[in-house]
């Protein structure tokens, strides 16, 4: 069961702003306000405990996997001789032997210390290739006997390449822009300026854009399936209303995962959605529409509907009939005083109702990886996959960041235009 | 209000394609989360209609196999560990928040409601990711906390709900009567939200028991929930057994919403009912 | 660590239980398989007899083979399993990444009594199976003659699933694309051979659907979601010879590989884990899994002990090396697979 649901406001939305709840009390307490410091602190004191509980059960997890996208001592810690002795490199050309030196000693113990691994895929991330050169270097380290260790270090071509250095460097300052911008496709060049990763690397925007998508054409379907129902049910008698609205609470209080099953299932090539189609005509063949985009948007569109309904009902059903009868009595046509007095109405409840659904779409994550074939993996995906596939926990911290502040930022807007208060259980 | 006085037949047409419009929208909304539910009585091993025979054979599989027993179990753990700590915690919070001493409110009521704005993913792999480093991980206690972080906010905005019609000063009456503020809470106050708190311990339940992201990054074997064991069987063996876990599952989320919204609604309506 | 005595006692107790019919429970082992046909087959080959044999209770975990959580596990110094199987590449990834514990074959059996490429430091082999295509025959009217036939959309329209994952596919690929099985791993490991493979993947991208756990080629191929699907032979045998699917097996261009286990640094009983390791490196014990999988033995003596009905339909068998064949080169994968994930993620993507 997943989340938000709009109140049915008893009161026209917005009438009363934001901060309704917290007038509820003001004339009972009147008589006693008196900035009394002891009860501040006992009410904070209730709160305390689940405030600590989500600091360390939800927030303090989130900041510190956020914190990697921007902090990796990887490189740093495996080659602490070679960071100082870069520490005063011009970043021109190639250091002078010290620094290879220095390179030498750190590659030496990194097997010992077990470092070796990770140096060689944290490098490799920012230098392609760099891995296999890595591994290599540290085994003929291991392996020269009395060949001086600065001898090996030149005699393997990668080290002397230009590029090689700059990278070693970049990597040693343990903050770094490096994840954030490969989550957006991005790189610094050799000269310090920005440019874009080569497109057979670029992966991100696309995905980005996908899931932007996505969520657009499931909010516009709910919008165009929803506004219209909602409109039936709050026009009809109460009864009638109660058992539509029933209809629209049953799916919603399904879990996410049991509705994706049963879509799974109507999906099939041999599903029922197949046979309809065949027996409507609308389709000659079956078509395929498990792991397609089109399968996907289906499913998402069927769980997302109430989401964008209620709001609009709930402001709808505030909507006094006398307006639109005041509407005809002057003389407007029926389309007319639909569209002048009541869609301007109705337009927050559908604001909250699309908004709420486009931030929800933004980080699904199951529906996707049960329905969506592999050009269907939206964002979420993307960061289980580099947690649990490419164990690059720094890239999942990137996207995980960017996915934050686009869902904080919509959120923003939503509670600026709409009010927090807008956000409750029916 | 859906015709116009005189309404002319264009109008009729419409009305009759709204109506038409929004028959198919229901039978959208609703079909699909209906077809579990015969295809698990279903024989046969597959999913196609007409049903091969009625029979309880895949029920018998969720319920007698130890497998999915042990998901049950799990699932039932997690949930009420939950639930007893989400409505605890979130009951208290949501008094504290409906005084308006409560400093910084603004502040707080939206970091409440985060872990529901949140992608779970990011959720997920944050807990994942810091709770091995703290033992955590592979625990009932550690999905517990998550579940906890994702169902408090239920909590606190049925029980906020409810307080919003519940007159503090009978509250201070208790105490100018000689009444402890524990012995107050419990007798004059909890009565009164009771239908709140109750509403926001089945979401709490709920949540906990429909959630499978976060159980599929903290759960090790040993704590298989009954989501999780579905999510993995939609992977990888679509067996009707799966569309008898859904509808227990379903029937369950459904039974305990009605009652959640039954109660925020009783709980709701006494104070309102003036305005 | 329990000390021997309480080991005996535990045993003794164990026995004692087991006396009055209940369930034993003296130690405990935690392995984690990749699920499926294959979990059930070493489950009734191996936990069960090792658990009635020893008296260990053994703890199933499932995965989908992602080293991640082996990973956060042995990071962070809490390790609930202690024994995970994985695929070859996965063995040297993570004994590279010093994930994997490096094994003491002392303890399990000779390492050259095993086929070359099944034991390695990290993992030692628990069967040989083979990557092959499987299809539908009422479905698809036309026999497909080789795994190859994934990339003739023109003779085999339809959906194709294939897995998720660069190897077998790219090697697939310059086969279809006309390198010569020998050559593959030298072709593959320039960068123009990447090039080519993945521009012949590419005439296909849009008719594939792509798995990643074993049980689903099976479920594709039984939904007809798909036309043909590479697989591995056993979960498509067992789906023949269980569940009664009239699917058929191309033997031709398959490719041999070796499922591995593995113990994770850090795991609790790793004294356990080698008892395990022991009992199913035994050459009767290491043939008994074709008996419900048809996965081939890896100790070069056991085959006498394959059970003769298992026997013709194993990957190994002379009749599916009769065509071409190709064995999948753990070192090669070893060295780049990790370059080929990450292109071929984003080759996904796109």
């Amino acid at each position: 069961m997943s989340a938000l649901q709009p109140s049915e406001l008893d009161r026209p939305p917005l009438a009363r702003g934001r901060s309704a709840a917290d007038a509820d009390f003001k004339s009972a307490s009147a008589v006693l306000r008196r900035a009394d410091f002891g009860d501040r602190l006992r009410s904070l004191a209730l709160a305390a405990p689940l405030l600590v509980l989500l600091a360390l059960s939800f927030g303090i997890p989130i900041v510190l996997l956020l914190s990697r996208a921007v902090y990796d001592p990887t490189i740093a810690n495996a080659l602490p001789q070679t960071t100082q002795a870069l520490s005063g490199w011009n970043g021109q050309g190639l250091p002078d032997d010290a620094a290879f030196a220095a390179l030498a000693a750190d590659l030496r113990g990194s097997q010992a210390k077990g470092t070796a691994y990770e140096l060689a895929k944290s490098l490799n991330a920012r230098l392609p290739g760099a891995r296999s050169q890595v591994l290599k270097t540290v085994r003929q380290l291991e392996a020269a006997g009395d060949k001086p260790p600065l001898d090996v270090m030149k005699s393997v071509p990668f080290w002397s390449q230009p590029g090689t250095w700059p990278a070693i460097a970049n990597g040693t300052h343990s903050i770094t822009s490096f994840y954030l911008m490969s989550a957006l496709d991005l790189r610094w060049n050799n000269d310090g300026g920005i440019e874009r990763v080569p497109p057979e690397q670029a992966i991100f925007l696309q995905v980005f854009m996908r899931t932007f998508f996505v969520a657009a054409a499931v909010t516009l379907a709910t919008l165009i399936l929803g506004f219209p129902l909602a409109y039936l049910i709050a026009s009809v008698p109460k009864g009638l209303a109660a058992i539509l609205i029933v209809a629209v609470l049953l799916p919603f209080w399904t879990s996410i995962l049991v509705r994706t099953a049963a879509w799974t299932v109507l999906l099939q090539k041999f599903g029922l959605v197949n046979d309809l189609l065949l027996w409507l005509g609308v389709a000659e063949v079956r078509l395929d529409l498990m792991y397609s985009r089109i399968g996907l948007i289906i499913a998402m569109t069927h769980i997302q509907l109430p989401f964008t309904l209620l709001p609009i009902y709930s402001v709808m059903r505030t909507i006094q009939p006398s307006q639109m009868k005041a509407a005809y009595s002057l003389g407007a046509k029926p389309v007319t005083a639909f569209r002048r007095v009541y869609l301007p109405q109705v337009f927050p409840g559908v604001m909250a109702g699309c908004l709420l659904t486009f931030i929800l779409c933004l980080g699904y994550y199951i529906t996707p990886a049960l329905i969506g074939g592999a050009s269907d993996q939206l964002i979420s995906n993307f960061i289980a996959n580099y947690v649990n596939v490419e164990l690059n926990w720094e890239m999942a911290a990137a996207l995980s960041f960017i996915l934050l502040v686009l869902t904080l930022a919509l959120f923003g807007i939503f509670a600026r235009i709409l009010g927090l208060d807008r956000l409750k259980l029916v | 209000m859906l015709l116009s006085p005189y309404p002319t037949l264009g109008e009729r047409i419409r009305i009759a394609l709204l109506w038409l419009w929004c028959g198919l929208v229901i039978l959208f909304l609703i079909v699909p989360i209906l077809i579990p539910v015969p295809l698990s009585f279903n024989s046969g091993t597959f999913f196609i209609f007409p049903l091969e025979g009625v029979s309880t054979r895949w029920y018998e599989v969720v319920l007698g196999t130890q497998r999915w027993q042990a998901a049950i179990g799990n699932s039932l753990i997690v949930a009420f560990g939950t639930t007893l700590i989400a409505t605890a915690l979130g009951t208290l919070t949501a008094i504290a928040l409906s005084d308006d001493k409560f400093p910084g409110r603004r502040i707080v009521m939206p970091l409440l409601l985060s872990p529901l704005i949140v992608p779970v993913v990011i959720t997920a792999v944050g807990s994942y990711l810091f709770y091995a480093r703290v033992g955590l991980a592979s625990t009932y206690a550690g999905i517990i906390l998550a579940h906890t972080a994702l169902a408090s906010p239920f909590v606190v905005v049925t029980v906020g709900a409810s307080l919003t019609g519940f007159d503090r000063n009978l509250m201070r009456a208790a105490a100018i009567s000689g009444a402890k503020p524990v012995t107050s809470f419990f007798r004059v106050m909890l009565p009164l939200i009771l239908p709140g708190v109750l509403s926001g311990a089945a979401f709490a339940f709920v949540t906990s028991f429909d959630e499978v992201v976060v159980v599929q990054f903290l759960a090790s074997a040993n704590q298989r929930t009954m989501p999780l064991e579905m999510f993995i069987g939609l992977r990888e063996k679509l067996s009707p057994a799966i569309t008898a876990a859904a509808t227990l599952m379903m029937g369950l989320s459904i039974v305990l919403l009605v009652v959640a919204n039954l109660l925020a609604r009783r709980s709701q309506r006494r104070p309102n009912a003036g305005a | 660590m329990k000390t021997t005595k309480t080991r005996l006692l535990a045993l003794a107790a164990a026995t004692a239980w087991m006396a009055i019919g209940h369930a034993a429970v003296a130690d405990e082992l935690s392995i984690m398989a990749s699920g499926g046909a294959w979990q059930d087959a070493q489950r009734k080959a191996w936990f069960e007899p090792f658990s009635k044999e020893t008296g260990t209770k053994i703890v199933e975990q499932e995965y989908l083979g992602d080293l991640g959580k082996v990973k956060a596990m042995v990071e962070t110094g809490n390790v609930p399993i202690d024994l995970v199987t994985v695929e070859t590449a996965t063995v040297l990834q993570g004994c590279d990444a010093g994930i994997l514990e490096r094994l003491d074959y002392s303890k399990i059996a000779p390492r050259e009594k095993f086929i070359e490429g099944s034991a390695l430091d990290c993992g030692v082999g628990l069967d040989a199976y083979g990557d092959i295509l499987a299809y539908d025959p009422t479905v698809l009217k036309e026999a497909p003659t080789s795994v190859l036939d994934l990339f003739d959309t023109k003779k085999f329209p339809g959906k194709r699933a294939m897995r998720k994952f660069p190897a077998q596919n790219l090697e697939w690929a310059l086969m279809a694309d006309g390198v010569a099985p020998a050559d593959v791993y030298k072709v593959l490991g320039t960068p123009e051979g990447v090039d080519r493979a993945f521009k012949k993947l590419d005439t296909i991208k849009k008719d594939i659907v792509w798995w990643d756990a074993g049980a689903q080629p099976a479920q594709l191929l039984a939904s007809q979601e798909v036309v043909m699907t590479t697989a591995w032979n056993g979960r498509i045998q067992n789906a023949i010879d269980t569940d009664k699917k009239p699917f058929k097996i191309v033997w031709n261009n398959q490719i041999l590989e070796y499922d591995m286990i593995a113990i994770p640094k850090g795991a609790k009983s790793p004294d356990l884990a080698y008892k395990y390791l022991a009992y199913i490196s035994q050459p009767e014990n290491n043939a008994k899994l074709a008996s419900y999988i048809t996965y081939g033995p890896v100790r070069t003596d056991a085959a006498s002990f394959v059970a003769a009905d298992a026997l013709p339909k194993l990957p190994n068998a002379p009749d599916h090396l009769a065509g071409a064949y190709l064995v999948a080169d753990t070192e090669f994968w070893g060295d780049y697979g990790e370059d080929l994930v990450k292109r071929f993620n984003a080759w996904l993507a796109q």
